[in-house]
């Protein structure tokens, strides 16, 4: 089984003349985690759109744990997301009125398979999670997620991009809020923990010295033929 | 999915706390309206129980009803006192109340009349008059009077205060009938009816009113001043000595110790209500006076109908109130929608459908209208429980305080649909923005 695997994949925005995405083949094996870097505007979200369901693309074209993403429509294609993809977004990644630790078990209460995956007691693992993200302290789990710091923000999307094992981590741009120190540190516990729960890892940045986090680096417009 | 809508509003708990008022407000305005309107219309319709036809000199039967049962203006000049006894000796009568009008005390009506007259009369809701302090008119002199609640109030008079009338129905008169005052016997308790504003004498007191201006009446001094004609079911009063057989049938008996030559109307009750057609038919074809019999109801129903529209204006106006609460309820979901896209994207992120986020936003209108509408009963029972002794003293209103009717339950379900109907149009603002908007969180 492959984590991801696309194919022969041409995608263009309604009303736009070109195609955004003309991607002849991009794989990741389970468990194997891929830096994807590219100019601004050359397609990275879009793609990590498509992966994610969320955009219309072709049958055939995109395979997640084997599934067909353009296949399943609808609500099903909303299900099928959050039981294999984790996804972490630039900004904006939580429920500000829910505290850090709801905000973590989310994809436990929209997906079955998230939370068997995420053991006996979801809310263990996720304090676990966030334990070994370094947001140990209970008062901090507790709080709104809105009072919480960007970095410890992004700490507790990774959390919830992590629980439950999901096949695909797709994550766009996580650290472009934070300093040097903890990019470089956020990255590294968002590599260990994927290894840990054998989640294979799409990495989108334009920050190139993050890649040595990486099993291996994919320059967007070399993979893309068909960027502008 | 409730948890999570709650848990949203908590969020927003200001402004979703300011719409769950707005609801509320509009729901015991509609509901408090309501029963305003039913109170009313129960002690109008009320308000002449008892009295199964109103015979008076012929004239619109709306006036009629003004004149004699709410004190407010008069009728037409008086009938004769053969048409009363003529009245009286019907055999499908079982009283006869005449009635003198005409005079006022400081303005309030005075009225003339037997001591029967406070045992048919019923008001709100079929309550006979009773006494706050001394004797209705029975056993008492000719100079005797009776005052409503309200009128005893205003001037504070107590049973044995001399009081003086004037002739006329004005408020202001001068013409004093200082020389034939009259001593209060009784005060009757409050009713929230016209009663309330009457002042009652006996025919010949009334009449000595009048003994220098019109022509005197007959035997002005019999002191057995007692009406009569109790037979079936009223023989259990007292004061009631004197009983002579004159007439043509069994049991109706009156001998009238005073026999004005006019009066205004007579109150009549019937043994057997069907007849009552056939009387009022007979009354208006009597040649020798010209009578209009009135029945309480139709004219009240009439006259209700004149006065319904500042009823359905009210109506009209706690809807339009209604309509504000759910229009700002529509504002308040739809301004949180931009602010909170993502919050959708991040719950469809995490696998929320588009349809499962659709019905977040109705789960939360669904939410506020039914706070919406436990609070305005609450609001409305503690309204009522607040102000229903007062609506029943002044007005005579008996709201009840714990009547969930039918009719109550459907408005309330009219507006509980209503809501969720308002919040489709949010709702589908959604929609349509989590499926264009995707996961993208843009601003
Ligand atoms: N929702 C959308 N509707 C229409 N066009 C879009 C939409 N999102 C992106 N595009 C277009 O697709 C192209 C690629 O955008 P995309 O966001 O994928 O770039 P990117 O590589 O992620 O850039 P960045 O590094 O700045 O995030 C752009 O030209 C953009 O205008
Ligand atoms: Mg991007």
């Amino acid at each position: 089984m492959r984590a991801l695997h696309v194919q022969n994949l041409t995608f263009t925005w309604p009303g736009a003349e070109n195609a955004t995405l003309r991607i002849p083949n991009l794989s990741l094996a389970q468990g194997e985690r891929i830096f994807l870097f590219g100019p601004s505007g050359s397609g990275k979200s879009t793609l990590l759109s498509a992966i994610a369901g969320v955009v219309d693309v072709s049958p055939g074209a995109i395979l997640v744990a084997d599934k067909d993403v353009g296949a399943v429509n609808g609500g099903a294609r909303d299900r099928f997301r959050v039981d294999h993809i984790g996804m972490i977004f630039q900004v904006f990644n939580l429920i500000p009125w829910l505290s850090a630790l709801e905000n973590v078990l989310l994809p436990c209460t929209f997906s079955k398979r998230r939370r068997a995956r995420a053991g006996e007691d979801p809310g263990g693992t996720a304090r676990h999670l966030l334990d070994e993200l370094g947001l140990s302290d209970p008062s901090l789990v507790s709080k709104p997620a809105s009072e919480l710091s960007v970095g410890q923000q992004q700490r507790v999307a990774a959390a919830r991009a992590l629980i439950g094992k999901p096949d695909l981590i797709l994550v766009d741009e996580p650290t472009s809020a934070l300093d040097e120190a903890a990019k470089a540190a956020f990255v590294d516990l968002l590599a260990r923990e994927c290894a840990e729960a054998g989640s294979a890892l799409l990495f989108v940045s334009h920050d190139r010295s993050l890649e040595h986090h990486f099993d291996r680096s994919v320059d967007f417009l070399a993979l893309n033929g068909g960027a502008a | 999915m409730l948890g999570f809508s709650l848990r949203s509003l908590w969020n927003r708990r200001f402004v979703a706390g300011m719409t769950v008022l707005a609801i509320s407000l509009s729901v015991a305005l509609i509901l408090g309206v309501e029963r305003l309107r039913d109170g009313a219309r129960d002690s109008f319709a009320n308000s002449a129980s008892g009295i199964d036809l109103i015979v008076a000199p012929r004239g619109n039967s709306v006036q009629i009803l003004m004149a004699t049962v709410f004190g407010v203006g008069g009728t037409e000049t008086g009938m004769t006192w053969d048409s009363f006894e003529w009245l009286e000796d019907r055999p499908e009568v079982a009283w006869a109340v005449p009635i003198q009008m005409g005079d006022n005390h400081r303005g309030y009506p005075v009225i003339g009349t037997v001591a029967s007259y406070f045992e048919h009369f019923r008001h709100s809701g079929g309550q006979p008059l009773s006494l706050a302090a001394g004797t209705f008119l029975s056993g008492e002199g000719a100079d005797a009077a009776v005052v409503g609640a309200e009128v005893a109030a205003r001037f504070d008079y107590a049973p044995g205060a001399v009081i003086v009338n004037a002739h006329g129905a004005g408020e202001v008169s001068f013409d004093l009938h200082d020389d034939a005052p009259f001593t209060i016997s009784g005060v009757l308790a409050p009713t929230g009816t016209a009663v309330d504003r009457m002042v009652f004498v006996t025919l010949e007191g009334f009449g000595a009113l009048h003994a220098q201006e019109d022509a005197p009446a007959a035997d002005p001094l019999d002191p057995a001043a007692i009406p009569a004609d109790d037979h079936d079911d009223h023989d259990d009063h007292d004061g009631h000595d004197a009983h002579e057989d004159h007439g043509a049938h069994e049991g109706t008996v009156a001998k009238h110790s005073h026999e004005p030559d006019r009066i205004n109307a007579v109150y009549v009750g019937l043994i057997d209500r069907t007849n009552v057609l056939g009387l009022q038919r007979a009354v208006n074809e009597r040649a020798s006076d010209a009578l209009s019999a009135v029945l309480p109801a139709v004219a009240l129903a009439e006259l209700w109908g004149i006065i319904g529209t500042a009823e359905r204006a009210m109506r009209l106006m706690a809807w339009a109130v209604a309509l504000a609460g759910m229009i700002g309820m529509v504002v308040m979901l739809s301004a949180t929608l931009d602010t909170r896209r993502r919050e959708f994207a991040i719950l469809r992120s995490v696998g929320a459908t588009p349809t499962r986020i659709f019905a977040l936003i109705v789960t939360e209108a669904a939410v506020l209208t039914a706070a919406g509408l436990i609070l305005g009963l609450v609001l409305l029972t503690v309204a009522t429980f607040v102000t229903d002794p007062i609506l029943s003293d002044r007005f005579g209103l008996r709201l009840g305080l714990n009547v969930f009717g039918t009719r109550e339950m459907a408005t309330l379900f009219v507006i509980f649909w209503a809501g969720l109907l308002a919040s489709l149009i949010p709702a589908v603002r959604v929609y349509r923005m989590t499926l264009a908007d995707g996961l993208s969180v843009r601003l």
